[in-house]
């Protein structure tokens, strides 16, 4: 807006003449346009450089036969997909993807409601509660999957201390094939369900208080007004933590890498940490790219139904 | 609910005892129960929560003689550093702090000025080409990092930054996330405040800085202690592009120390892992709540 000050002299000189309000305008909107290139520039040309161009790099990579670091590479073009769908690590990969998806998922929606009901009641020492659980996640996932592992040892840990005591033996965590995911599983949990927790607490102290004593005048009972009328006004809130949890869920890499690196026998390998292993430890680059647009294309039907569903609330709203 | 149920079911045998002390109020047998049982639950979630973490801390304080101990010692005889000596002596952990220190307030600093910046471009600067800017932002957001791994690292490697500072920064600088919240946060701004400004004749550069991000202070805190938490603790990045130990981060250091010391050598490795999460428990403790409603205003936006 300086322009405009600026160039009034100008305009004052030769007054009125159409041409010279549209020159001061032209000359403003010049001004602002290089203010807005030099304040959004930086941000813009970094999103293009490092999250764009590596988007399409990696469809275009896929369909090559390259080696990482390789100054060579050849244009096989489908073949890395079809390798992909026929490769016998395959199924086990995207089992094993699944399972840790519906498991955390589900696991930290259950939980982290219980524990969301359990702080909105006026108890004496939600205060800490709310802290403790919410602390695990601000935690490094390096850190966290170390400091759990320790706690896992099948001889000297708390754990099997803790089994021990009502007389179980301690699986062999780190070397069984279910026991390692169920591992993983139940750190993800602990470091996830807090963030869960404060979501779903924020939620519900968005519903009214007279929504519930109408229900209850009306003679339900707890559990009924909780089915009835808690629960469905979580609805949006669930849904939120839904998407968000799937992808964080399937993205997750540091539990995996601190606590398994992708084993025993590649039964913790999911599909994002099998990319990982493909571009970074095999080499195979461009086999991995494929992994990582299947991963994405993936990620993008659940973002796409986030969406939809979205647009759909704002019509009943 | 359930949950509470079952705990009321469980506890039910003792119900005529609290009945007799509190005999004049026919419904609190009941919620006196369902309260026990809820304290119940939530002292075992507190634990559950906390154990791990203080388990960790008396762990780094004891010898292999109080670690492999059976049974189980709880308390270290005496609270010594021998294991964060160990650490140091394994690998440059000074260092990697420092490096940690410094990538993740540089790293946080940018990202809320790069955000702020382009935040106040997008809502108050008047030209044809905003809406375009404020899409390329908002698709961005969906778009998962983990996923540019590849290509990223093949051009830091190309431009000779592998092992370099500012190729552990650069990749990750440019701030959806941030942008975005403070675009919601401005579009909320009184108008007339900044109208006034230009009256004044504030360029725009001095109404960002004199008058938004003043009024902005709430959301500033929330993403800048978002993106601090997020640069301290992120490791796929850097462990990809570093394997000198003169640029490595604590996450990578960690994974390094595990590699070099044995799987199990516990407290050394717990000593290291109270390096890497001290600082980030310290901050939560401290800031909780700005935090919180930083991640919150996330999720309610986003």
């Amino acid at each position: 807006m300086t322009a405009q000050v600026s160039a009034a002299p100008q305009a004052t000189s030769r007054p009125g003449t159409p041409n010279d309000r549209r020159r001061v305008i032209n000359r403003r909107r010049m001004r602002n346009l290089g203010i807005f290139a030099l304040l959004a520039g930086p941000n813009v040309l970094l999103l293009l450089v490092f999250v764009y161009r590596p988007l399409l790099l990696s469809f275009y990579y896929s369909l090559l036969q390259w080696n990482m670091g390789s100054p060579v590479a050849r244009f096989v073009g489908l073949q890395n997909y079809v390798r992909w769908f026929t490769d016998p690590d395959t199924p086990q990969i995207m089992a094993t993807t699944a399972i840790f998806a519906v498991a955390t998922v589900g696991g930290a929606l259950v939980l982290g409601l219980a524990m969301a009901l359990l702080l909105n009641r006026k108890l004496w020492g939600r205060g800490v509660a709310r802290t403790v659980a919410f602390a695990p996640y601000v935690l490094s996932g390096i850190a966290v999957g170390m400091l759990w592992l320790y706690i896992f040892d099948p001889r000297y840990g708390l754990l099997s201390t803790l089994l021990g005591a009502i007389g179980v033996d301690s699986p062999q965590w780190y070397t069984a094939s279910p026991w390692a995911l169920i591992m993983i599983i139940i750190v993800y949990l602990w470091k996830h369900i807090g963030y869960v927790a404060l979501i779903y607490l924020a939620g519900l102290q968005g519903i009214p208080q007279d929504l519930r004593d109408a229900a209850s005048l009306d003679g339900a009972t707890k559990l009924r007004t909780f089915g009835s009328v808690v629960l469905p006004l979580l609805g949006p809130v669930t849904f939120f933590l839904l998407i968000t949890t799937i992808l964080s869920s399937l993205q997750s890499f540091d539990l995996i890498k601190a606590m398994t690196d992708g084993g025993p026998l590649g039964s913790t390998t999911t599909l994002m940490y099998q990319i990982y292993v493909e571009g970074f430890q095999t080499g195979r680059a461009g086999y991995a790219s494929a992994s990582a647009t299947i991963l994405f294309i993936i990620l993008l039907v659940i973002t796409a139904v986030q969406l939809k569903y979205m647009e759909k609330k704002v019509h009943y709203a | 609910m359930s949950t509470t149920t079952t705990a009321q079911r469980t506890r039910a045998p003792q119900a005529p005892e609290t009945a007799q002390t509190r005999p004049n109020h026919r419904r609190r047998p009941f919620r006196a129960h369902l309260d026990a049982g809820l304290y119940l639950i939530m002292v075992a979630s507190i634990l559950v929560m906390a154990v791990p973490l203080i388990w960790m801390f008396l762990a780094s304080f004891k010898d292999n003689g109080e670690i492999y101990s059976v049974p189980l010692q709880w308390l270290p005889d005496q609270f010594a550093f021998f294991n964060y000596e160990q650490v140091a002596t394994s690998i440059p952990i000074g260092r990697m702090f420092l490096n940690s220190l410094g990538i993740t307030i540089a790293g946080a600093g940018l990202k809320v000025f790069l955000g702020l910046c382009c935040a106040y471009a997008v809502v108050f600067i008047d030209v044809p080409l905003r809406k375009a800017v404020f899409v390329v932002v908002l698709f961005a957001l969906l778009i998962p990092g983990q996923i540019t791994i590849i290509p990223n690292y093949s051009l830091i490697a190309n431009l000779g930054w592998l092992n370099t500072y500012q190729g552990i920064l650069v990749p990750g600088l440019a701030s959806a996330f941030g942008t975005f919240l403070f675009r919601q946060h401005f579009l909320s701004l009184p108008i007339s405040v900044l109208e006034a400004a230009q009256m004044d004749g504030a360029n725009h550069w001095r109404r960002l800085w004199r008058f938004v991000v003043p009024m902005s202070v709430p959301t500033i805190a929330a993403v800048g202690l978002i993106s601090l938490v997020n640069e301290w603790n992120d490791y796929l990045w850097p462990m990809l592009v570093t394997d000198n130990t003169d640029t490595m981060t604590l996450p990578v250091g960690l994974t390094l120390l595990q590699s070099l010391d044995g799987m199990q050598a516990w407290g050394v490795l717990m000593a290291a892992t109270v390096v890497v999460t001290l600082p980030m428990l310290l901050i939560f403790l401290i800031l909780q709540r700005r935090l919180v409603a930083g991640l919150t205003a996330g999720a309610v936006t986003g």
